[in-house]
């Protein structure tokens, strides 16, 4: 009989007023690989951040090999032989892949970066990795910084090792390899935790499941027998019959066409790859695919927001009948062309809003230039806010409250319903629902449906896979920064979008760095 | 130009360089850490006016000041005061998160200020008129190095005539160079003033190593002004005598691309930019002023070029200037 | 072993912070006016410390050297509408997080183009159209000097705070450059400057000379804060410094409003500096600006870039120096306790915002939690 690695008791963590994880418990065995399953801002990363020492728990307690753990630091986490593999990389770019590797380690002796690099290659062989510890990270891919991560934490020795959404940024050949090395670690006795929300991932590779849902602890169950469908039903709740009304579009016309787009962003990795895709008015297209998918940077080019290599994106007006091409112009230049264009975007308080200014500020970010008055013009916003408070139900003590202190919900009903008050014929949003609460979410959805009936095209991107089958008419998936399909929501399964969004189309330079 | 002239340019640029060097190096350390101290000005103001009242005090007080205890007293009181003075600047920017710009601005007007509100007014609460000349304190740090200086002909006359805190300036800005370099704590130092995020996540003490560094630097810096009242100016104190070598010390840290090593180099050129305009001959008064811009403009140049060719390895450590908390949500 | 080394050391945090969710304007008003009144009473601590001299009498210096005569009032009043109106003028720039340490040459280089039109043209044109010729070319000197940095920021995000700095110290040895070409006599003092024709002076309303300089200033203190609160212009700064991302989005020029900005503060530079020279000084040393110009980004941080706060500030500022001075000379000692006690005021009231925005708590006892 293994023995325990580390049992969580009763956690809970609030952020303010926030309760990001409630009562939490979870109990890893060493030689174990379990996996933590939730939707996107369930607090899986929350919780797991308070084991390495990020954050501290508000309540409960943490045992590893059967003793009351104090984790009060990074520092400490690394005492107790916990490793954690950040989504985001806690590299510093300007080491070597060696210095990162030694950095905060107290080892005896003398520092010598030529030992550390030999010990690299160790491990690097142990496991099959390919790196050179000479390497800066700054001129390193995606997948060698997360090698470097990886062997990081394995040469501090780690016995608990916690990666957070190692796959996201993986190709399926990354993927498997990885999955290899963590299964021989787990050979030797280590006890893993890895973060997900790819069902298949976790049944493929974990002995057990934790389940979160809304910070809360939902559940374990032993992968052996756990299938898709129960571990949905535990991530999701009990099966909630959507009852999204989904009228039949009336009318489509063709409003937005893009035609063969390629972006590289700044590492010039290519990130939309020939993406070729017609938006209607009157329907709701929806966009699915895994998380930094390509998603972004889409609606983005489509807003102005990115430079394109080659392709065109043209926008049919409705009012003029014209013909307009978007490609490569600035957000104002596209307003001006007459093209009413709005978009939620995925940073509600980064980009779509200025957190620290209350809501009729943020009312003018789309209208402030409105006339020719050197002077800004409040009564329009004012009276915009107010409406908005009413109609959307926003809860604030008043329109002048910094929007960064409202809930998610209330953020979001703020954004969107600045982006539908300026009537847009084309309304893009990019995952709208995400951390709200079932009544904001159906608030968003009927939103949404009420400017499809007014003749919107309505661009949607979605994680969940039930609202985009309830919710859209025509479904893209992307995938890499290439398109995989199009579907009839109406028609589709779940698991034909789920093969669409993991079958990667590659081409010979479709990762090529330039 | 003679030889003669050339060596004793030279030289003159050495002393002018050396509080330079101590103010970049202790600089250096200090935005390693993600900190711009922009109380270094006012830091070596109060490492100088630290220095004069130890030694004063000691001079004042002891029958018959011995020398090597004038040295010590007033470097203890210098490193003394200049630590205090890195302390207020991390306990503020660190502890208390106030924004790193306005607490050094504020630092050097209040060092700046004290320094000269003691160089003017000590004399007089002791009863005593004129100005302050500390003449024991100042020869024995002028002491040269026996035997060397006077037996290896013009080479141990131009190199090796100097007070010993010359050679205390390279020979800590060498020590930096190997720390940042070679050792584990400087290493995780750089690490704190790239990513301090990427520190703390690596188990690394980010307000720890701020403080530590800041403070340290600080200690450093004020050997800058401790030189220059004691050997430069023979334990004499002027009001504002210093004037702005505490901005051409950052200025320097530029230059140098934040090494130590080329801060040496850097310091000596910018002290015979200094005083360049007195060995060139014919140079009208006005060309002088010109000549002593020269080291700002060549900073922007540095500045402007490093900047515009985005090599990695030449910038500013990434997080400098800015706070760093952890919990932040 | 190293687990139980662990867990020997281990210690709950005594404290820890969080971010206060916020203060009411009274809370925040009462503890921000006692911090005042601390830093005021430490002031007058470390003056007693520093010379010994009984509290009453400091407070009674203090006040008598700010307010004793009229004249004195009126200095009061002339330091305070330079060091306001500097505080104006780096602001647009700081509220948009472009971190100007360089004030101090930005007026510099304002106060050498009007002395040069002064010195040139100075008898050729009437008073009236001199001080006009003046006053634009101050501006345009001052908005060169913050200009360019602004636009090496906004094209290869050059580092403004170093770069602005380095400025400062070229255009003190570019002040002392021409006062080496004016004054042949190499005494490095240019003297006043028209003591006779008095051209480009500006004139003495109800017989103050210093009264337009304050009516000036009163008004760019008005116009500041408009444009900050008011305008498309002051809004898109505040969209800027809050948030690059949420700029683009919307369309805003990034860049442009960068360079706009720095340009505008310059020239606010550019008017005070033409005000030191016509309303004051009517002369130029390289040391003119004496400080106001770092003094200023501690005022316009501390006051939070609202330009009516900035009145108290600067208010505030001045007095204790004023006082300082006064006390100094009483004492017959040295005039630099003034930037002591300005220091230290400072120093108290930016470490007092963290109390403002934070609020510590003190761990509570776990229970359970002290396992052997």
């Amino acid at each position: 009989m293994s023995k325990t690695a580390i049992e969580l008791r009763g956690i809970t963590k609030r952020f303010g007023s926030v309760v990001a994880n409630h009562n939490v418990n979870l109990k890893v065995y060493k030689g174990e690989i379990l996996s933590l399953l939730g939707e996107n801002g369930s607090g899986k990363t929350t919780l797991m951040n308070m084991i390495s020492g990020i954050y501290h728990p508000d309540e409960g307690e943490i045992f590893i090999d059967g003793k009351l753990a104090h984790i009060h630091s990074p520092h400490d986490a690394f005492n107790y032989k916990i490793g954690m593999i950040h989504q985001h990389f806690k590299l510093v770019d300007l080491f070597s892949a060696a210095e990162n590797i030694v950095l905060g380690l107290e080892e005896k002796g003398k520092f010598n970066v030529r030992h550390v690099s030999e010990r690299v290659a160790e491990i690097s062989a142990k496991y099959g990795f390919d790196i050179d510890p000479n390497k800066k990270i700054y001129e390193m891919s995606v997948s060698e910084k997360q090698t470097v991560e990886i062997i990081k934490v394995l040469y501090r020795g780690a016995d608990i090792l916690i990666l957070d959404e190692p796959t996201a940024v993986l190709t399926p050949q990354e993927t498997k390899k990885l999955f290899d090395v963590l299964r021989r670690m787990r050979d030797d006795g280590k006890a893993i935790i890895i973060i997900t929300h790819k069902l298949h991932e976790v049944l493929e590779l974990s002995d057990k499941v934790v389940v979160l849902r809304h910070g809360e602890y939902v559940g374990t169950v032993n992968t052996a027998e756990a299938n898709e469908h129960i571990l949905t039903e535990m991530m999701v709740g009990k099966k909630v019959e959507l009852n999204i009304t989904r009228k039949a579009p009336v009318n489509p016309q063709d409003r937005l066409v893009v035609e063969h787009i390629n972006c590289r962003n700044r590492e010039g990795i290519k990130v939309l790859d020939d993406v070729s895709f017609v938006a209607r008015s009157g329907e709701i297209l929806g966009i699915a695919g895994i998380a930094g998918s390509g998603q972004r940077e889409l609606l983005e080019a489509i807003a102005g927001l990115q430079k394109l290599e080659e392709g065109s994106i043209l926008y049919y007006n409705p009012k003029t009948g014209e013909e307009e091409n978007l490609r490569n112009k600035t957000p104002l230049q596209i307003r001006e062309l007459g093209v009413r264009l709005s978009f939620v975007p995925e940073d509600r308080l980064g980009m779509g809003l200025v957190g620290n200014m209350g809501m009729v500020d943020n009312m003018m970010l789309r209208s402030y230039r409105k006339g020719n008055s050197i002077f800004l013009e409040r009564s329009e916003p004012e009276k915009l806010a107010k409406q908005i408070i009413e109609e959307l139900e926003v809860v604030t003590p008043d329109a002048e409250t910094p929007v960064r202190r409202l809930s998610g919900g209330n953020v979001q009903k703020v954004l969107l319903g600045r982006e539908i008050a300026s009537s847009p014929t084309l309304l893009m949003a990019a995952y709208p629902v995400r951390g709200l609460d079932i009544n904001s979410s159906y608030l968003i959805y009927d939103l949404l449906n009420e400017q499809k009936e007014k003749g919107v095209a309505v661009i949607f991107v979605g994680e969940d896979l039930d609202v985009l089958l309830d919710l859209c008419d025509r479904i893209l998936v992307i995938g890499n920064g290439r398109i995989t399909g199009v579907v009839d929501a109406r028609t589709a399964t779940k698991n034909e979008i789920g093969y669409l969004m993991t079958k990667t189309v590659y081409k010979e330079d479709a990762n090529d760095a330039t | 130009m003679a030889l003669h002239t050339i060596l004793a340019f030279i030289s003159a640029a050495i002393v002018q360089g050396t509080p330079l060097l101590f103010g970049a190096t202790g600089e250096i350390l200090t935005e390693k850490s993600g900190n711009l101290n922009l109380g270094i000005p006012g830091i070596m103001y109060i490492g100088g006016i630290s220095g004069i009242v130890g030694g004063y005090l000691y001079e004042h007080f002891a029958e018959t000041p011995i020398p090597i205890l004038c040295v010590l007293i007033s470097l203890l009181a210098s490193l003394l005061g200049s630590t205090l003075m890195a302390l207020i600047y991390s306990f503020l920017t660190v502890t208390l998160r106030s924004n790193q710009n306005v607490v050094g601005l504020a630092l050097t007007t209040f060092g700046v200020g004290l320094g000269n509100f003691y160089g003017g007014s000590l004399l007089k609460f002791f009863g005593e008129s004129g100005s302050i000349s500390l003449l024991t304190t100042g020869n024995a740090y002028k002491t040269k190095i026996p035997f060397l200086s006077d037996h290896l002909g013009i080479f141990g006359e131009t190199f090796l005539s100097f007070g010993f805190l010359v050679y205390v300036a390279i020979i800590l800005a060498l020590l930096a160079q190997w720390f940042l370099k070679h050792t584990r704590i400087g290493l995780n130092l750089r690490a704190v003033g790239e990513n301090p995020a990427t520190a703390d996540a690596a188990g690394i003490n980010v307000s720890l190593y701020k403080y530590l560094s800041t403070c340290i630097g600080g200690a450093i810096a004020g050997l800058g002004g401790l030189y220059f009242v004691m050997d430069y100016t023979t334990g004499a104190w002027t009001n504002n005598g210093f004037g702005d070598r505490g901005w051409l010390a950052i200025a320097i840290v530029i230059f140098a691309l934040w090494r130590p090593r080329l801060a040496i180099f850097s310091s000596y050129v910018f002290g015979g930019l200094y005083i360049a305009s007195v060995y060139i001959p014919g140079l009208s008064g006005s060309d002088k002023e010109l000549i002593k811009m020269l080291p700002y403009l060549v900073t922007i140049a540095v500045l402007v070029f490093t900047s515009s060719r985005k090599k990695r390895e030449h910038q500013p450590p990434q997080s400098l200037g800015l706070p760093y908390f952890r919990e932040e949500r | 072993m190293q687990r139980d080394h662990t867990q020997k050391k281990r210690r709950e945090p005594l404290v820890y912070i969080t971010k206060r969710s916020e203060l009411s304007l009274k809370q925040s008003l009462t503890i921000r006016a006692c911090v005042i009144l601390a830093g005021i009473l430490l002031c007058a601590l470390v003056t007693i410390l520093l010379t010994g001299v009984n509290p009453l009498r400091v407070f009674a210096s203090m006040i008598e050297g700010s307010f004793g005569t009229p004249r004195k009032i009126w200095n009061l009043l002339q330091s305070t509408a330079i060091l306001l109106g500097i505080s104006l003028a780096v602001t647009p720039a700081f509220k948009m997080r472009f971190w100007n340490t360089g004030a101090e040459g930005q007026v510099l280089v304002g106060m050498l183009a009007s002395v040069a039109c002064m010195f040139y043209i100075g008898d050729a044109l009437p008073s009236w159209l001199l001080i006009i010729v003046m006053l634009f070319a101050s501006i345009l000197a001052s908005a060169v000097w913050a200009g360019i940095p602004g636009i090496f920021k906004a094209m290869w995000n050059t580092n403004e705070t170093l770069f602005t700095l380095m400025m400062n110290y070229v255009a003190m040895q570019l002040v002392s450059f021409f006062i080496m070409l004016w004054v042949p006599s190499g005494s490095m003092v240019l003297g006043i400057v028209n003591p006779q024709s008095k051209n480009g002076w500006f004139p003495s309303l109800f017989g103050q000379q210093y009264l337009l300089n304050i009516l000036i200033v009163a008004v760019m203190t008005i116009l500041v804060y408009v444009y900050l609160k008011k305008s498309k212009q002051g809004y898109e700064i505040s969209v800027v410094g809050e948030s690059e991302n949420t700029a683009r989005y919307i369309g805003i020029n990034v860049k442009q409003v960068i360079i706009r900005t720095v340009l505008i503060s310059g020239a606010l530079c550019g008017v005070m500096g033409w005000i030191l020279v016509a309303g004051a000084d009517h002369s130029i040393t390289s040391n003119s600006v004496g400080g106001n110009g770092f003094t200023a980004i501690m005022i316009s941080w501390m006051s939070k870039f609202n330009p009516i706060v900035m009145i108290f500030s600067s208010i505030l500022v001045c007095f204790l120096q004023k006082g300082a001075g006064q006390i100094a000379s009483d004492l017959r000692l040295n005039s630099s306790v003034g930037e002591v006690l300005t220091g230290i005021m400072i120093l108290i009231i930016i470490s007092s915002e963290f109390f403002v925005n934070y609020r510590i708590h003190l761990r509570k006892k776990q229970k359970g939690g002290q396992e052997a």
